[in-house]
């Protein structure tokens, strides 16, 4: 069924039908309105889920913890400043190997304060052993969490899922949804028999010496090993249903372009526009739009760009002082290349990126130039 | 109790009373237990994989949010009952008098506002026993602690403690009460009591620490007496609202002789320091007036 709807309210639809059994409720800007939405269908019986609503993100997901360990399938979503007063929780909760689904409404860090889109409030964790995974659109979040909670709940590693604050989370946008008794097929119920109300309950979170401590990362770093080949084989389950397909990225023109813009989330919309215009004039031009940015597909996107001439990786955040998060990790994928590989930052506290702004990126790395390093910056 | 929920195999030192505490308050209930632990003494020295004390399951996770993470375990065990899980489970949450006065009073509060199914207790022992003696908002007025040391300018800690347990009752939960050591029945009824009723309940138990506290182990018994005799720790409780004194000291025993057998304080008989006894014993009487108004 095809309904208009904003992203945010795209994801509250997603974990209607995921029937959650706890949801931990905080109100950031701009994630809010999913857990607004969704606390719309507790109040009216629509779900049966139990629904806690915190004095703080830390306790957001810290109770999220609790039911997930408990054995049940738990949820929450943050943005921005939230995510970072969890930054705690969530490296404990990947720690503990617990199936957490966590939507993020993509927002900028203080200071100075903004409410509005750039990645790093995610890319600020993007070191804490979630999977994380980056949305052009409301459709692409819809799904994203459906696929997500099958993977978390596959291989007990704790999933974000990311969509750009403002610009996709209170856009309205046709979004394709599916039949809620094809979710309950696709996802299933999560119970865990060894969670603290199983019956055969384990505890959780002992104290490790240097003794079993790097034995417990080992095995954690080992859980993420396996996410890749799982999120291809739940991709195709779930592409069965909605006849979309779920890649670690999306190939946009790409086999024959010889200028690329490698980018994330909803600027992979804004390029594609421009790519079909500039394909129309003859130019060779693509887009590679990374969805999967951990675990990092790094040999596939290696060799998705192997025959480009120049890149242009263009980063929602910084990581002040080295390569930003994507350019960094696009380089890593092609060492040993020959291509010239430049990373510019762009759109930092909700800044428009508009097509000229990447019209220009393209025809300046068809010309052999670099592009501006700080896109729409005023000088 | 046949089967023992909190075994020996702890690390905790000799003297300590924290597991004194946890049997009494484990044994006060037949039905299945879920534990949390807040990061402190009582989780470092239980929990250590892969032995430990536990015998019922536990979580940990971190220092902070024991509340909100019970709370969460409490939500998943509704969202079970109500698609037909029979089996009751009383949830405890055990935390130092760090977590609970300092880091984690804002989660703390929260868990007890919502009005979560919790018995939350704090173990006491008047700062952060654990890192070594590290001063918290428990650590009493004149304390020589590391971050507040006694000195030539100083003479330790300048500030009267936090009254934990009026926080507490402010959030009108069904049952608050303090308790201590030197009367075991009395932590064992109230521990009963409070894993009886429903809603967030809270105990506070003051847990002397023979290591950081700095007294003679011989005096143990002592010192935990001397808490109760001199009004430092007024054995009461809070039931919806309702204020009971549980033990009233036949006589004034001055704060000197709870003082005086711990290290931690042997800098405040200095004449310098003997205002700050003083002002320890005001703050005390204080209380215990204030206490014993809100007794009708």
């Amino acid at each position: 069924m095809r309904k208009p709807l904003t992203g945010a309210e795209a994801v509250a639809e997603a974990m209607r039908q995921l029937k959650p059994d706890v949801v931990v409720a905080y109100p950031i800007t701009p994630q809010t309105p999913i857990v607004e939405k969704f606390a719309e269908f507790v109040a009216n019986g629509v779900v049966n889920t139990e629904m806690i609503p915190v004095e703080s993100e830390h306790s957001a997901l810290s109770a999220v913890v609790g039911a997930s360990a408990a054995g049940v399938r738990a949820m929450t979503a943050t943005s921005s400043v939230g995510l970072a007063l969890m930054w705690e929780v969530v490296n404990a909760a990947s720690g503990l190997g617990l199936p957490i689904v966590m939507n993020v409404a993509n927002r900028a860090l203080s200071a100075p304060i903004n409410i509005h889109c750039d990645h790093s409030d995610s890319m600020g964790c993007r070191d804490a052993g979630w999977v994380q995974i980056y949305c052009e659109d409301g459709q692409e979040a819809y799904d994203f969490t459906i696929l997500a909670t099958k993977l978390a709940e596959s291989v007990s590693v704790p999933v974000m899922v990311m969509q750009d604050g403002f610009i996709t989370s209170h856009s309205v946008e046709p979004v394709d949804l599916l039949e809620d008794s094809k979710v309950e097929g696709f996802a299933g119920k999560y119970r865990n028999t060894n969670g603290l109300l199983g019956d055969n309950p384990q505890s959780v979170g002992p104290f490790s010496l240097p003794n079993s401590f790097f034995e417990f990362k080992v095995r954690q770093e080992q859980r993420m090993e396996r996410v890749k080949g799982l999120f291809i084989s739940i991709g195709k389950e779930l592409e069965k249903l909605t006849g979309r397909a779920y890649g670690f990225f999306e190939e946009y023109m790409l086999k024959d372009a010889e200028a690329v813009i490698v980018t994330m989330s909803s600027t992979a919309g804004t390029a594609k526009a421009v790519v079909d215009r500039m394909r129309k004039e003859g130019q060779k031009v693509g887009l590679l739009k990374v969805n999967l940015f951990r675990p990092f597909p790094y040999r596939e996107i290696g060799e998705a760009l192997k025959n480009a001439k120049s890149i242009a990786v263009l980063d929602r955040s910084f990581s002040f002082g080295a390569n930003s998060p994507l350019h960094g990790e696009i380089k890593n994928s092609l060492c040993g290349g020959n291509m010239k590989i430049h990373g510019s930052v762009f759109g930092l506290g909700g800044r428009d990126m508009f097509e000229k702004d990447i019209k220009r990126v393209f025809q300046v790395l068809l010309a052999g130039r670099e592009p501006e390093r700080f896109i729409g910056a005023k000088a | 109790m046949s089967d023992q929920k909190f075994t020996s195999e702890h690390s905790l030192c000799q003297g300590c009373a924290v597991p004194i505490i946890v049997n009494s308050i484990l044994n006060a209930t037949d039905k299945q237990v879920v534990v949390g632990i807040a990061t402190g003494c009582l989780e470092v020295a239980s929990t250590q994989y892969p032995g430990g004390a536990w015998k019922v399951p536990f979580i940990h996770s971190l220092f902070e949010n024991v509340a909100p993470t019970m709370a969460g375990v409490e939500a998943a065990y509704k969202a079970l009952r109500k698609e037909g899980l029979k089996k009751e489970i009383k949830f405890i949450a055990f935390a130092g008098d760090g977590a609970t006065y300092d880091i984690g009073l804002q989660a703390f509060s929260g868990m007890l506002e919502r009005g979560h199914d919790i018995l939350y207790v704090c173990y006491d022992n008047e700062g952060y026993m654990n890192t070594g003696n590290q001063r918290s908002g428990a650590t009493p007025h004149g304390a020589n602690t590391t971050t507040q040391p006694a000195g030539k300018e100083s003479y330790g800690k300048t500030q009267q403690r936090k009254n934990i347990m009026e926080i507490v009752a402010a959030h009108s939960i069904p049952y608050a009460a303090q308790a201590s050591t030197a009367d075991i029945p009395d932590l064992m009824r109230k521990a009963k009591k409070a894993l009886e009723m429903k809603g967030p309940k809270f105990l506070n138990v003051l847990s002397p620490c023979i290591t950081n506290w700095k007294y003679d182990p011989k005096e143990t018994v002592n010192v935990i007496r001397l808490a109760v005799e001199t009004r430092f720790w007024p054995l009461y409780e809070v039931e919806n609202g309702k204020y009971t004194i549980n033990y009233e000291p036949k006589q004034n025993v001055p704060i000197e002789e709870f003082l005086k057998l711990q290290k931690r304080f042997a800098h405040l008989f200095k004449p310098e320091n003997r205002h700050a006894i003083t002002e320890l014993q005001a703050n005390i009487d204080r209380e215990w007036e204030r206490l014993n108004r809100r007794v009708d």
